[in-house]
């Protein structure tokens, strides 16, 4: 890709995938794995199906993606004009509990837990009607270690 | 956006094939339903081959935990063969931890083959 990618698409689960793989394809010009690219992939899913699950629950709307190569990593803001987040702020994320019988399993709850674990330098604000969440994906060291 | 999945007995389990390269948001209810389809009534042992996905988001990844929900104590619900990217989403949200992982399909179909 070129230092800098944006996307524009409507907030739904079918446009997000799409965006999604014009994003991989445009990172898999850069000098990066497989793995890398993955992680990539996943953290901003997570932040786009956010989206479209709750800013856009009961509207309708478009999402603003722009990624930018840069000295420290990827940078990332996401733009939307659907509902505020709720506190004004991204959730915590805390780790899924799983010391819980089987059927009392979680089944979401995953994506800001995701999100805090692989990315840097979280940021949210509501600027007019819009979200803008902004995040750095470090690339080049060993970011994802678990 | 359809959910392709193909299933068989072999011995006393049931091998899912996932036919699909994404398990995300936009599909996670589908692959729900149609592992409810193809499991109903079948073999006790349920193995998901998902060699052929190369993309798992937490909406997958809840999906995959409902299924071995519904399928409850009784059954057993296994998975083979997961790519990188899908193995890492295990692995950060520890539901490694929870499920028997098979690395590939032939070690989880292995003591069937010996046995018969």
């Amino acid at each position: 890709m070129t230092d800098d990618l944006r996307l524009v698409f409507p907030g739904t689960t079918v446009a997000v995938r799409t965006a999604l793989l014009k994003m991989v394809g445009n990172l898999q010009q850069l000098d990066l794995d497989a793995e890398k690219i993955g992680s990539i992939e996943l953290v901003v899913a997570e932040a786009l199906n956010n989206i479209v699950e709750h800013a856009f629950a009961e509207q309708n709307g478009r999402i603003d993606l722009r990624l930018t190569n840069g000295e420290r990593g990827l940078y990332c803001a996401i733009e939307d004009d659907g509902s505020p987040m709720p506190d004004g702020r991204p959730p915590i994320g805390n780790p899924p509990d799983l010391s819980v019988d089987l059927q009392d399993l979680p089944e979401g709850g995953f994506g800001w837990f995701l999100i805090r674990e692989i990315t840097r330098d979280l940021g949210y604000e509501r600027v007019e009607n819009h979200n803008r969440l902004t995040f750095r994906i470090p690339v080049g060291d060993d970011f994802t270690r678990s | 956006m359809g959910m392709e999945l193909n299933s068989e007995t072999i011995g006393n389990a049931l091998l899912v094939t996932v036919c699909e390269p994404r398990i995300d948001a936009a599909v996670a209810i589908q692959f729900k339903d149609r592992m409810r389809e193809v499991s109903d009534g079948g073999p006790d042992r349920v193995i998901l081959d998902m060699s052929a996905v190369s993309f798992l988001d937490s909406s997958g990844l809840g999906a995959v935990v409902a299924v071995m929900k519904f399928l409850g104590k009784e059954r057993s619900f296994e998975l083979a063969g997961l790519t990188p990217t899908v193995a890492k989403v295990f692995r950060l949200t520890r539901m490694d931890s929870i499920f028997t992982i098979h690395p590939d399909l032939e070690t989880a179909i292995a003591p069937l083959a010996n046995a018969s």
